[in-house]
């Protein structure tokens, strides 16, 4: 891969052509607020909150860094007041949008906000349409049992017809990746309700403790994906956390038995 | 849809459209075109059909059949009225004709009336400025209408006639071909001078 | 099937010696504008009169030329004599016409113009003509103002030929350009020649046509594709819907040329779907130039190949843009995306792609049969050849003109246009649709090309031009256009979707009698943002014209928050129609138009405006002709 220079803040790097600005920023300890992005999935540049500003030859723009990829001769600013003044404003917006979302409120004050001058939409919630759950469930998981829905000011995010979905699989990827704590999940008895999806699910009981926590869809799924052989079995989060410590201590034992500790054997010199 | 109405419903018609088009994912957005024209709207049952003989996920389906404003996911009336609110057409106050459409009709934009027999639409520009403020119904093109109109042009759809047929339009105003202008003139710009009234 | 360059010489002299027989013809305007206005019974009536006449007169349908207003429009081609095009003409003037030109009897009191020496287009040869005949009071379209200045390239054709048949575009020498392209001209040399020629893109970018078929005849991958972009959105916009109905086969033959350069073979036209004539006419354009060897396989006899598919549009106007029209042929909404990786690179299935507006298409043959340096002596520096106008809105006359870039906006608007409706006082005329600002009055002699009007805030665009009296309010023409926008944003950024959104509540209340100066600076600050945050064009350029209006129209807004009154009396809340009683000579015009039936009144009895029940819609100030109407 290629390598060019880029000069970020005011320091100098060489870095593989067409990494996206964000993380080389990341790499060199500057931290630019993101909403939309994330590492499992390709950039959306939808949230517009990573901005920066931009300079190549004579021009100057301001363009979202998480979608930028490095090329020879940038030079990139990521904290003028012209950035800050723009995360700002989407930041203003978005918490007008989504009232709820606590995380847009603190971000928000960080850079200086108090309230924002728009009127907060009546039952926003919490999504700000930053499209991580939609993206997660079609492009990392491969169900796509969510979507976007009409546009403009129209836009939402959902299950299709606003009904149960038939591809979902209860694995609460969308929730883990939801910047806003927007989608809305209870587990009851055997049952698991994503309410904000109008789906629910029959849970499996953990092979280990008993209790229901484990999609039958979910069990299904990775039986299909998987190679043969691989055994699929319903654990819960928290026995499978204590089945692993459990694994982990029998390592370190035996570690300490043989003389290794924190990974290098003791006496060797370390790196 | 309960699933019953699923084993009763006509899906040869969007089959066929599947078929003329190779089965071919791309052409998606032309299939939902083709099945609405045969349906008159685009029902649930049938979007799954696409999926399903398509191999796209439904949320995909749904997705496209709501991003795009000529789909529509409600049933419509058996004629289209579509007013143009395009920038001529607004200065030329298709607001205006808009509401009289609406009394007329008693329904909103994007509702059908009861009788199944008419939906209304708004569209942004149907290309036809010259002629603002222009009003289609289904195919037929109805130029420089006015509120006036509205009544006359909904007669004979209404009595289950086509369209367009048997309207009274009042006569156009005739263009007179102008005399040849001697080159470079300009017309002058004569402001008419108002008195102003008392303030109210 | 024509397999080459001899073959095609020949049909085209037949279809030419066909086109100028000795038989009489007819021909009758039916592209939208003329079907809207009854033109269908006016070509019925006149193939059935002439059926019962038994004199053998071709009567054909052809597009459009142009003068809107005057659909239905005939034209006649009696052998040996000028062409003359007739407007307003209704079903039973076509008979009177079909039975006096036994005759000849040519009711010139009925002729727009006639055209002292025929010629098809551009490229062809001219016909020398005979005796007058008694037409020649009949004004030649060099003396006709609204054709006076026009120089049709686009345009050529429209109106002209029947686009329902191949062989009228043969006939115009329609094909030539290709034939020496294929046979003459390598690909570099067309590349060269199309960048010299100045040629940049018609649809509103701008962009050096030339430059964008080098990088993408350089990009890697295969196939490569070549797209044309018929989603003409812009409201009062209709040259390309034109261009698309009258003389689809330009554009085809634009597009084979640009794939033989680039190294295509395959490529999609994109329509919008409320142009059903426009999809009809192409589909149609299709089939035959693939029949006649013209389109598809080994065109013309070479092993050159070029096949392309209609793709409709959906309904969304945000599909003019580049990438988001790429998305829809892939079946996807037309969402936007960034565009470090130029679509030139990777476009359309991810490929080298090559987009170009219908116009652009329509010029490229042009320029290959005459030349680039022909071209490039047309126009102003930066901004060569022609460019296709719709004028719309409050003019005198309405319609398509086409002229050389670098006339200025006064030109086109009073010489052209005839000024404004009614003699009333011109306000501001705004040009490139939603993407583009209001220009008043002290901008009307800049020159109409790429760079001076967006220098001044607006921008050429596709080429709507919209023209407004000073019955149009300014704040309320910006609400207009945000209402637009954000109906039509594709909602994937937070700049477009949350930021158009809020411009438009703003206006609302501006336009509603409750805002204040805060949120005219507040609409100034959002605008600002958008322009700068958002990820593609439609949001880029949404708040051009808010900002344009805010820059020369701001007392206006001034009025709307601090005085709590609409100048132009437009916006309801802030508007009150007053009939000033000593103007008014009680005709009755008023009380017959006013739609809630509020002004009272009789024959010699002043009329008075009941003030509860007025929806302040102004009809009652349109129709009085004594301007007796007010606003207080």
């Amino acid at each position: 891969m290629a390598l060019v220079k880029t000069v970020i803040d005011g320091r100098e790097i060489e870095v593989e052509r067409d990494r996206w600005a964000v993380e080389v920023a990341r790499d060199m300890g500057i931290a630019i607020p993101t909403l939309c992005h994330h590492a499992a999935v390709e950039p959306y540049g939808a949230c517009r909150l990573c901005v920066v500003e931009v300079t190549r030859g004579r021009w100057t723009w301001l363009t979202t860094s998480c979608d930028l990829p490095i090329r020879e001769g940038l030079t990139i600013r990521t904290n003028t007041p012209a950035v800050l003044k723009a995360r700002r404003m989407a930041l203003e917006l978005l918490w007008a949008e989504a009232p709820d979302a606590a995380e847009i409120q603190e971000l928000g004050r960080q850079l200086g906000l108090e309230k924002p001058r728009f009127a907060p939409r009546v039952k926003a919630g919490k999504c700000i349409l930053c499209g991580l759950c939609v993206r997660v469930c079609r492009d990392l998981i491969g169900q796509a049992a969510i979507s976007f829905s009409n546009r403009g000011i129209d836009r939402r995010i959902g299950s299709p017809f606003e009904t149960a979905s038939g591809r979902c699989i209860g694995c609460m990827a969308c929730v883990a990746v939801c910047p806003t704590d927007a989608i809305h999940v209870v587990d009851d008895g055997n049952v698991r309700h994503m309410e904000t999806f109008h789906t629910d699910m029959e849970l499996a009981e953990c092979e280990s403790c008993g209790r229901p926590s484990v999609p039958v869809k979910l069990l299904e799924f990775l039986r299909t994906k998987l190679p043969e052989g691989i055994p699929v079995s319903a654990v819960c989060p928290r026995c499978r956390r204590t089945g692993t410590a459990g694994k982990l201590t029998e390592v370190s034992t035996l570690a300490a038995q043989l003389g290794y500790i924190g990974g290098c054997k003791v006496g060797e010199a370390s790196e | 849809m309960p699933a019953t109405d699923m084993e009763t419903f006509d899906f040869s018609k969007v089959d066929a459209v599947i078929e003329k088009y190779n089965t071919e994912k791309s052409w998606l957005i032309m299939i939902l075109q083709d099945t609405q024209t045969a349906y008159n709207w685009l029902p649930q049952p049938v979007l799954e059909r696409v999926a399903e003989r398509l191999a796209l996920p439904l949320s995909h389906v749904y997705n496209v059949a709501t991003f795009y404003a000529s789909f529509s996911l409600k049933e419509r009336g058996r004629h289209l009225i579509r007013v143009c609110d395009g920038t001529a057409c607004h200065l030329r106050r298709s607001t205006w004709l808009l509401d009289e459409v609406r009394r007329e009709l008693g329904i909103s934009e994007g509702e059908m009336t009861a009788d199944r027999m008419f939906t209304l639409e708004t569209v942004a520009c149907l290309g036809a400025c010259a002629l603002a403020p222009v009003m289609t119904i289904d195919a037929k093109c109805f130029p420089r209408m006015t509120p006036e109109k509205v009544k006359n042009v909904l007669t004979a759809p209404r009595q289950g006639k086509e369209v367009g047929v048997k309207e009274t339009e009042p006569a156009r105003k005739e263009i007179k071909a102008d005399k040849p202008k001697a080159s470079g003139a300009r017309t002058k710009l004569a402001p008419k001078k108002r008195r102003r009234t008392g303030g109210k | 099937m024509i397999k080459s360059v001899q073959e095609l010489v020949a049909r085209q002299q037949a279809a030419r010696e066909n086109f100028y027989s000795k038989k009489v013809r007819l021909g009758v305007g039916v592209g939208t504008c003329g079907l809207a206005n009854g033109s269908r019974e006016v070509l019925d009536s006149i193939r059935d009169e002439a059926a019962k006449q038994g004199l053998g007169y071709a009567v054909r349908g052809t597009g459009c030329v142009g003068f809107c207003q005057a659909e239905p429009m005939v034209d006649v081609l009696v052998p040996g004599l000028p062409r003359v095009f007739y407007h307003d003409m209704t079903p039973e003037k076509g008979r009177d016409l079909v039975k006096g030109l036994a005759q000849r009897e040519f009711h010139p009191e009925w002729a727009l113009m006639r055209l002292g020496a025929d010629c098809l287009l551009v490229e062809t040869e001219r016909r020398l003509v005979g005796e007058l005949n008694g037409l020649a009071k009949v004004p030649t379209i060099e003396e006709v103002p609204f054709y006076r200045r026009q120089l049709r390239i686009a345009l050529r054709n429209c109106g002209f030929i029947d686009p329902e048949d191949i062989n009228e575009y043969l006939a115009t020498g329609g094909y030539t350009a290709l034939a020496k392209v294929l046979t003459t001209m390598p690909p570099e040399e067309i590349i060269d020649g199309i960048e010299k020629s100045g040629l940049r893109g018609r649809g509103g970018g701008g962009f050096p046509t030339g430059k964008k078929w080098r990088s993408c005849r350089e990009a890697h991958g295969s196939p490569k594709y070549v797209l044309c972009n018929g989603d003409e959105g812009d409201p009062g916009a209709f040259m390309d819907r034109s261009v698309m109905e009258s003389n689809p086969h330009a554009v085809l033959e634009g597009m084979t040329i640009g794939a033989y350069a680039i190294g295509s073979d395959r490529g999609y036209l994109y329509v919008r779907l409320e142009y059903p004539l426009a999809v009809e006419n192409l589909a149609l354009a299709i089939r035959q130039a693939e029949q006649e060897g013209l389109l598809g396989k080994n065109i013309l006899g070479t092993d050159f190949s070029f096949t392309v598919r209609l793709s409709r549009g959906a309904g969304a106007f945000v599909c003019g843009e580049s990438t988001a029209l790429m998305a829809s042929i892939e079946g996807f909404p037309g969402e936007p995306r960034a565009k470090h990786i130029h679509t030139a690179e990777k476009g359309v299935f991810g490929k080298p792609t090559t987009l170009n507006n219908v116009e652009t298409w329509a010029n490229v043959p042009v320029i290959i049969n005459k030349g680039w340096p022909w071209f490039a002596a047309i126009g102003s520096e930066k901004s060569k050849g022609t460019k296709v106008f719709s004028i719309v809105g409050k003019v005198k006359k309405t319609g398509l003109v086409e002229v050389p870039m670098g006339m200025a906006l006064r030109e086109i608007i009073f010489d052209i246009g005839g000024g404004i409706a009614g003699d009333r006082k011109f306000k501001a005329v705004q040009t490139g649709g939603p993407s583009g600002g209001c220009l008043p009055e002290s901008q009307l002699d800049l020159p109409v090309d790429f760079d001076r009007l967006t220098e001044a805030g607006s921008m050429m665009g596709s080429g709507g031009m919209i023209v407004m009296d000073d019955r149009t309010c300014m704040v309320e023409v910006a609400r207009y256009f945000t209402n637009f926008l954000q109906k039509e944003s594709c909602g994937k950024c937070t700049a477009c979707r949350e930021g158009v959104r809020r411009m438009y509540e703003l206006l609302e209340r501006i336009t509603r009698g409750q805002g204040t100066l805060a949120d005219v600076d507040l609409l100034q600050e959002v605008c600002e943002y958008v322009r700068d945050n958002s990820i593609c064009g439609l949001g880029k350029s949404a708040p051009n014209p808010t900002l344009s209006t805010l820059v020369h129209f701001r007392d206006e807004y001034r009025a709307h928050v601090v005085d709590h009154k609409c100048p132009a009396g437009v916006c309801p809340a802030l508007t009150t129609f007053v009939i000033d009683k000593d103007t008014c000579i009680a005709c009755g015009k008023c009380r017959k138009s006013c739609p809630v039936e509020c002004i009272r009144g009789a024959k010699k009895v002043k009329h008075e405006i009941d003030q509860s029940k007025c929806i302040k819609c102004g009809s009652c100030r349109e129709v009085c002709p004594v301007d007796a109407v007010a606003t207080a």
